[in-house]
C-alpha cells in the first residue's frame, strides 16, 4: 500500500538537509518528493526519523526551497529504480532519468537501489580468466570474471585510456556469451565522459552499454546515487538476464568526496581526513556487489577508477578501497614519465583472485611460477638500480648487472605495449620467458623444475611460433646505454671487475 | 512491549521500555529485526539493530525476548557457516535465495536431525554432576566427537540417562538438583558477552604447529596463546589466516570473517571441504565453524560476530579440545564499535574510537588460554587476530591496543608482499614471547638443536640486514669473503626457507622435523662456506657449488623422503667443500 501525504511544515534548511516537523512516522530511508513554488520537483531521502520530525536529504540543489511555500511528500517507499533490458544503449543522468532522448523504455522490474547483501554461501568463486590483452595485467595481476579490481591512478595518468583498452579487448577465451557494460561517470568532466562514450561508439559496444552520467557540475549529492543505480542495473542484467556485466565506476574519489560533503552537512564526527567513520562500510556496499551467484548465468566484474589524491596510496580513499577490493592495478607516475604505456607498476599491483583463474587448462601451467619469478626479478632489479645509483654500475656484481638489464628490458618489452595491441596470454608468458632466459638458471627458484625444462628457451627445441618481439631499435638503444656507462664509472669504486679466483 | 520513537541508521530509540534490561535481545518493528539493548534512559531503551533498518517507521513495536544475546551450542554446529548473530547462512539461502533478506527467523541449530547419543560410562544414575561435566558424546563428524556437557547452573545427581538416536532438544538425562529435576538436552545456550567458566588457567607450553616455517621456527605461538597479524592491504593477512585455519594442528577451528570480502568466505567454503586434514585424511570442513559477516552485511552484527566466534570456541575448549580462533579482521570489529559509539553520541577517544576500545580488545584476547576444564580435562583456545591499520600505520589505536595484549606479533611487510615474498612476515620486526616456554617441548619432541638453530638463524638474518646496509653504501665488492658468504647464506634462508608457497601442495605444509632439517642444512652450508672463505676460497665459488641448487629445492622434497635426501645433501656439502678447499684454498687460514 502506498499512501502519500503532503506536508508544508518545513522547519529548517541546512546544506542539503531539510527538517520536516509535525509529521507522522516517516520510514527510515523513505523517498520524498519536494515541490517548489515553481512547480519543480526534487527527490529527497529520509536519513533520520522520529515520531515528530524527519530529516530529509535533498538530491540536488536546495536553491529555491523556502520554509513558507515548499511542500514535502512522503512516498512511503525506499529508492527504487525501474530496470529493463531496453536500458542497453541508453544514457541516463545521475538520478537515473534518461538523458539522451526522452523515449521511454519498458520497465521490467523495480529494484531497491541499495540492493541486498549477497549470501556468501550463494556466491560462486570467480575463476574464469579474462584476457585483457595487456601483458602486465594478464601475466601478473590476472583479472577474472566476477572480480572487483580497481585502477589506482593519479591525476594526469592515462587511466581512462587503459580502462577503455581493457573494455575494448577483454574477453574470455573460447566463450561467446552475452556481455554488457554498465558505465557510471561520477563527477567526471564532460571531456572524460565523451571520451568513454565515443570509445564505446567506435567499437560498437555502445548498444551493449548502459551509461549513468553525473558530471562535474551536477549536484554532488547525486553522486551517492549514481554508482548504486549502475549496480542495480548491472545486477538485473547479470542475475535476471544472464549477462556478463563489466561495471566501470569512475571516479570513486569523487564519490568519497560527496560522501564527506554529506557527512559534514549532517554534522557527523569526522574520521580520518574528514571522511566519515563508516566510509569502509559504505564503500563495501558498492564494491561487494561484484561477483557470481550460484545457479545464475551472469556475473558482475568491477573495474573502477580511483585517483589517489597526491599519489598517496595511504590516503583513506585508496586505502579503504584496497581493503575491500580483490587487488588493484597500480599506475606509476615514474613509468609514465619514462614514456611507458600502460604505466602499470607490478610492484604495487595485485590480483587476489589470480590463482583461481590461471594454471593448466585456464592459462598455462607455468603461469604462477613465471609471474612470481618476474615479480621477484623486477623487485631485485629495483634494488640493483638503487645500488647502482649510489656505487655506480661498474661496481655492481655480475648478477646485479644482469638484473639491472633485466629491469630495463622488462619495462620495454613486457610492460610497454601499444594502445591497440592485443596480446594473447601465450605471447605474454613467452615474453616473460624470453626475459627470464637472460638470467642464470639458478636464479629461477620460484619456478618448478619441470616447468623450467619444458618452457625455458634454452630447453625448448625452437623459439615459439608467436615470437616475442625484441625490435632492433631497443637493441640499439641498449648499446648506446652501454657506451654511456663508463662515464658513471667515476662514481663507482676502483676495485670492480675481477672476482673469480679460479 | 515498546514503541519506536527515533531511527538513525542501525540505532533505534524505543519508549515505554521500562522492564527491559541491558543487553536484552529485542525484535524491532513489523519486520522483526534482531536488536540488542545497549543503553537505558528512564523508560527509553537504545537499541542497536543487527539488520538494515530501511523502511522501519516510528510507532512500530519493539518486543523484548528477555534473553541476552546468546549462541546455541550442540551437535550440528560443525561445518556450518553462520552470520554474525549465529543464523545459519545455508538455511537463509534456502529461504530467501542468493540475497540475504531481513528478519529471517531461523534456528541456529537444526532441530530435526537425529543424533546417536552415547552416554558416558561414568554417567550413571546417582552419579554427581556439576556444570561442565561430560555425560556423553555424539560423533558429530568422523573428526570430532561432540561431548555433551551439563549446562550452566545445573548441579546435582543424575536421575536418569539414556543413549539412543535423538534430536538436540530431546532430553538425554534428568538431573536431580536442589531446586528440583532439571532436564538436560544436547542443546545449550550461552551468552556471548561473558567468558565461559573453567577450573583454572594453566601454562601454555605446547606449540600450535602451523606448517609455516617462518612461524614455527622463528615466531611460534603456543596452544592457548594469542597472536596479532597487523599489515596493510595486500600484505597477505588473509592468506596467512587461511593457511593457519587449514594446516594448524588444532582440533577445532573457528574462523570469523569480520567485515571482510564475500569471495574470501566463498573461497573457504569451496576449498575446505576439498582439503584433507593431514593426519586423518578427512575434509577440513569437518572440524571447522565459520562465522561470516562480510563487509556489506549489517555493521552492528559485525560487532557481535567476534563474540559469537569466541563463545563457540570456548564451548569446544570445554570438551577438552585445542581450538584455534582466527579473527579477520579485528579492525572491522573496532570500527563497528566506533560507528555505534558515534551514533550514541559518546565522547570519542583517539581517532573517534570509544574510550573503552582498549578494554574491549584486552577482554577479547583474555578469553584465549590453555585451561583445566570444569570436567577436569585440558583444552585451549588460541586466538589469532588480524589488524588492518589504515595506511599500514601501526601507531593507530586498534593496532596499539592489540600489541599491548598479544604475545606473538607477526609483522606483515608490504615491501615483501610486493616482491611476492610470502608469507610476508618480516623476520626482523616480528617477535614471539613463547619461545622460552616452548623450549622444553622442542627439546623433547624435535631435538635440542631446534632452539639453537632458531637463535643462530635469527642472528644470521640480523647480521645480514646490517651488512646489506653497508653494501648500500660501499658495494658488495668491498666486503671480505666471509661476509659475502654470509650475505649469500642469508639470501638462501630468505628465499628457500622463509619464503613458502601457500598454493603448492608439498610446500604449503612443512613439519617441524623437516623444518629443522632444512634450516640445519642451510646453517651447515653456511658454516662450511665461512670456513672455506677463511681458507681463501672466494664467496662466489662457494655459493655456486652444485649443492646450492639442491638446497634451494629442499622445500620440494616430500615429508617421507626428507630424512634420506636431507642426509644426502649434507654429505654433498661436506664432499663438495672438501674438493673446493683442496682446489682453491690456501694452506693457512686468512684472517678476516
Amino acid at each position: 500500500m502506498k499512501f502519500e501525504t503532503e506536508y508544508r511544515t518545513l522547519g529548517k534548511v541546512s546544506g542539503p538537509l531539510l527538517v520536516v516537523n509535525a509529521i507522522k512516522n516517516a520510514g527510515y530511508g523513505e523517498i520524498t518528493k519536494i515541490r517548489l513554488d515553481s512547480g519543480e520537483e526534487r527527490l529527497g531521502q529520509v536519513i533520520e526519523t522520529a515520531d515528530t520530525y524527519a530529516v530529509v536529504q535533498v538530491f540536488g540543489p536546495t536553491s529555491g526551497i523556502s520554509i513558507k511555500s515548499t511542500s514535502v511528500r512522503f512516498t512511503g517507499d525506499t529508492f527504487k529504480l525501474g530496470v529493463g533490458e531496453e536500458m542497453l544503449g541508453r544514457v541516463f543522468n545521475g538520478q537515473g532519468k534518461p538523458k539522451d532522448t526522452n523515449a521511454a523504455f519498458a520497465v521490467e522490474k523495480e529494484r531497491d537501489i541499495n540492493g541486498e547483501p549477497m549470501n556468501p554461501t550463494a556466491r560462486r568463486m570467480p575463476s574464469d580468466f579474462i584476457q585483457t590483452g595487456v601483458s602486465s595485467i594478464d601475466g601478473l595481476m590476472t583479472l577474472v570474471r566476477g572480480q572487483k579490481l580497481p585502477i589506482f591512478s593519479g591525476s594526469g595518468l592515462p587511466h581512462n585510456r587503459l580502462a577503455a583498452q581493457i573494455a575494448r579487448q577483454a574477453k574470455v577465451v573460447g566463450s561467446k556469451e552475452n556481455f554488457a557494460v554498465v558505465f557510471a561517470g561520477i563527477g567526471i568532466t564532460y571531456d572524460d565522459a565523451s571520451f568513454f562514450i565515443e570509445n564505446f561508439r567506435k567499437t560498437g559496444a555502445l548498444k551493449r552499454t548502459v551509461a549513468f552520467m553525473n558530471l562535474a557540475d551536477d549536484p554532488s549529492i547525486e553522486r551517492i546515487l549514481t554508482p548504486r543505480l549502475a549496480l542495480t542495473t548491472a545486477e538485473f542484467l547479470a542475475y535476471d538476464k544472464g549477462m556478463h556485466v563489466l561495471v566501470m565506476l569512475t571516479d570513486m574519489t569523487n564519490y568519497c568526496e560527496a560522501l564527506r560533503e554529506m557527512a559534514s552537512a549532517r554534522e557527523e564526527v569526522p574520521g580520518r581526513r574528514g571522511y566519515p567513520g563508516y566510509m569502509y562500510t559504505d564503500l563495501a556496499s558498492i564494491y561487494e556487489r561484484a561477483g557470481i551467484a550460484e545457479g545464475r548465468k551472469g556475473s558482475i566484474t568491477q573495474l573502477n577508477i580511483v585517483t589517489m589524491p597526491g599519489d598517496d596510496i595511504t590516503h583513506p580513499i585508496p586505502d579503504l578501497t584496497g581493503y575491500i577490493t580483490e587487488g588493484q592495478i597500480f599506475l606509476s607516475r615514474e613509468l609514465n614519465n619514462k614514456g611507458l604505456y600502460p604505466p602499470v607498476n607490478p610492484l604495487g599491483s595485485l590480483s587476489r583472485l589470480m590463482n583461481n583463474g590461471i594454471g593448466a587448462g585456464k592459462t598455462r601451467e607455468d603461469h604462477r611460477g613465471v609471474a612470481d619469478q618476474l615479480y621477484g626479478a623486477y623487485a631485485r632489479a629495483q634494488e640493483s638500480r638503487s645500488l647502482s645509483a649510489i656505487i655506480g654500475t661498474e661496481a655492481l656484481s655480475e648478477t646485479d648487472k644482469l638484473y639491472l638489464k633485466f629491469g630495463d628490458d622488462f619495462e620495454k618489452e613486457f610492460l610497454a605495449q601499444g594502445e591497440d595491441e592485443d596480446r594473447s596470454i601465450e605471447n605474454t608468458l613467452d615474453i616473460g620467458w624470453k626475459l627470464l632466459s637472460e638470467l642464470p638458471e639458478g636464479e629461477l627458484t620460484r619456478i618448478k623444475s619441470e616447468h623450467i625444462s619444458k618452457y625455458h628457451f634454452k630447453h625448448r627445441g625452437s623459439a615459439p611460433k608467436e615470437s616475442p618481439k625484441a625490435s632492433a631499435e631497443t637493441k640499439r638503444e641498449e648499446e648506446k646505454e652501454e657506451k654511456k656507462q663508463p662515464a658513471k664509472k667515476a662514481a663507482g669504486k676502483k676495485s670492480g671487475g675481477r672476482r673469480k679466483k679460479r | 512491549m515498546g514503541i519506536i520513537e527515533r531511527i538513525s541508521g542501525p540505532l533505534v530509540v524505543a519508549k515505554e521500555m521500562l522492564g527491559a534490561s541491558m543487553y536484552d535481545v529485542v525484535r524491532v518493528g513489523s519486520a522483526k529485526l534482531i536488536g540488542e539493548v545497549i543503553k537505558l534512559e528512564g523508560e527509553r531503551a537504545i537499541i542497536q539493530v543487527y539488520e538494515d533498518t530501511n523502511g522501519v517507521r516510528p510507532g512500530e513495536k519493539v518486543v523484548s525476548t528477555d534473553t541476552q544475546l546468546s549462541v546455541e551450542l550442540g551437535p550440528g554446529i560443525l561445518s556450518q557457516i553462520f552470520d554474525g548473530v549465529q543464523r545459519p547462512l545455508n538455511m537463509i539461502k534456502a529461504k530467501t535465495g542468493i540475497f540475504i533478506r531481513r528478519g529471517s527467523d531461523v534456528n541456529s541449530i537444526d532441530r530435526k536431525k537425529k543424533w546417536q547419543f552415547h552416554a558416558d560410562k561414568k554417567a550413571v544414575k546417582g552419579a554427581r554432576v556439576t556444570e561442565g561435566t561430560i555425560i556423553g558424546y555424539v560423533e558429530e563428524t568422523p573428526l570430532i566427537k561432540h561431548y555433551i556437557m551439563v549446562p550452566q547452573g545445573v548441579n546435582g545427581r543424575i536421575e536418569s540417562i539414556k543413549s539412543g538416536k535423538m534430536s538436540v532438544e530431546d532430553t538425554v538425562a534428568v538431573v536431580k538438583t536442589g531446586r528440583g529435576m532439571a532436564k538436560v538436552s544436547m542443546l545449550q545456550k550461552r551468552p556471548v558477552r561473558q567468558a565461559a567458566r573453567y577450573a583454572e588457567k594453566i601454562a601454555a607450553e605446547v606449540p600450535l604447529i602451523t606448517g609455516m616455517r617462518v612461524i614455527d621456527t622463528l615466531f611460534p605461538v603456543a596452544k592457548g596463546g594469542t597472536a596479532g597479524i597487523p599489515g596493510p592491504f595486500g600484505s597477505g593477512k588473509t592468506v596467512t589466516q587461511q593457511s593457519l585455519a587449514k594446516y594448524s594442528d588444532a582440533n577445532v577451528v573457528v574462523y570469523v570473517g569480520c567485515g571482510e570480502r564475500g569471495n574470501e568466505m566463498t573461497d573457504v567454503l569451496t576449498e575446505f571441504p576439498e582439503l584433507k586434514d593431514p593426519t586423518t585424511g578427512r575434509p577440513l570442513m569437518e572440524r571447522t565453524v565459520l562465522i561470516a559477516n562480510t563487509s556489506n552485511m549489517p555493521v552492528a552484527a559485525r560487532e557481535a560476530s567476534i563474540y559469537t566466534g569466541i563463545t563457540i570456541a570456548e564451548y569446544f575448549r570445554d570438551m577438552g579440545y585445542n581450538v584455534a580462533l582466527m579473527a579477520d579482521s579485528t579492525s572491522r570489529w573496532a570500527e563497528a564499535m566506533r560507528e555505534i559509539s558515534t551514533r550514541l553520541e559518546e565522547m570519542p577517544g583517539e581517532e573517534g574510537y570509544p574510550a573503552y576500545l582498549p578494554k574491549r580488545v584486552a577482554e577479547f584476547y583474555e578469553r584465549a588460554g590453555r585451561v583445566k576444564t570444569l570436567d577436569g580435562g585440558i583444552g585451549s583456545v588460541t586466538v589469532v587476530g588480524a589488524v588492518s591499520p589504515p595506511g599500514g600505520d601501526l601507531s593507530e589505536p586498534v593496532a596499539q591496543s592489540t600489541l599491548r595484549v598479544v604475545k606473538t606479533f607477526w609483522a606483515l611487510d608490504a615491501a615483501l608482499a610486493s616482491s611476492r615474498h610470502f608469507p610476508s612476515i618480516n623476520w626482523l620486526s616480528s617477535y614471539s614471547l613463547y619461545t622460552g616456554a616452548l623450549q622444553g617441548w622442542y627439546d623433547k619432541n624435535i631435538g635440542e638443536d631446534f632452539t639453537s638453530n632458531r637463535n643462530r638463524t635469527q642472528a644470521l638474518l640480523q647480521k645480514e640486514a646490517e651488512l646489506k646496509d653497508i653494501v648500500q653504501l660501499v658495494g658488495e665488492d668491498a666486503l671480505p669473503d666471509t661476509e659475502r658468504v654470509l650475505l649469500g647464506v642469508g639470501r638462501m634462508v630468505r628465499e628457500n626457507f622463509l619464503r613458502q608457497s601457500a598454493f603448492d601442495p608439498v610446500d604449503a605444509f612443512t613439519s617441524l622435523k623437516k623444518q629443522n632439517i632444512m634450516i640445519g642444512t642451510m646453517l651447515h652450508f653456511g658454516d662450511k662456506a665461512e670456513e672455506a672463505a677463511r681458507k681463501g676460497v672466494s664467496a662466489e665459488n662457494s655459493l655456486e657449488l652444485d649443492v646450492v641448487k639442491e638446497i634451494s629445492r629442499m622445500k620440494e622434497i616430500p615429508e617421507e623422503k626428507i630424512d634420506a635426501e636431507g642426509g644426502k645433501i649434507n654429505e654433498q656439502i661436506e664432499s663438495q667443500f672438501k674438493k673446493l678447499v683442496a682446489e682453491h684454498g690456501m694452506e693457512e687460514e686468512v684472517k678476516a
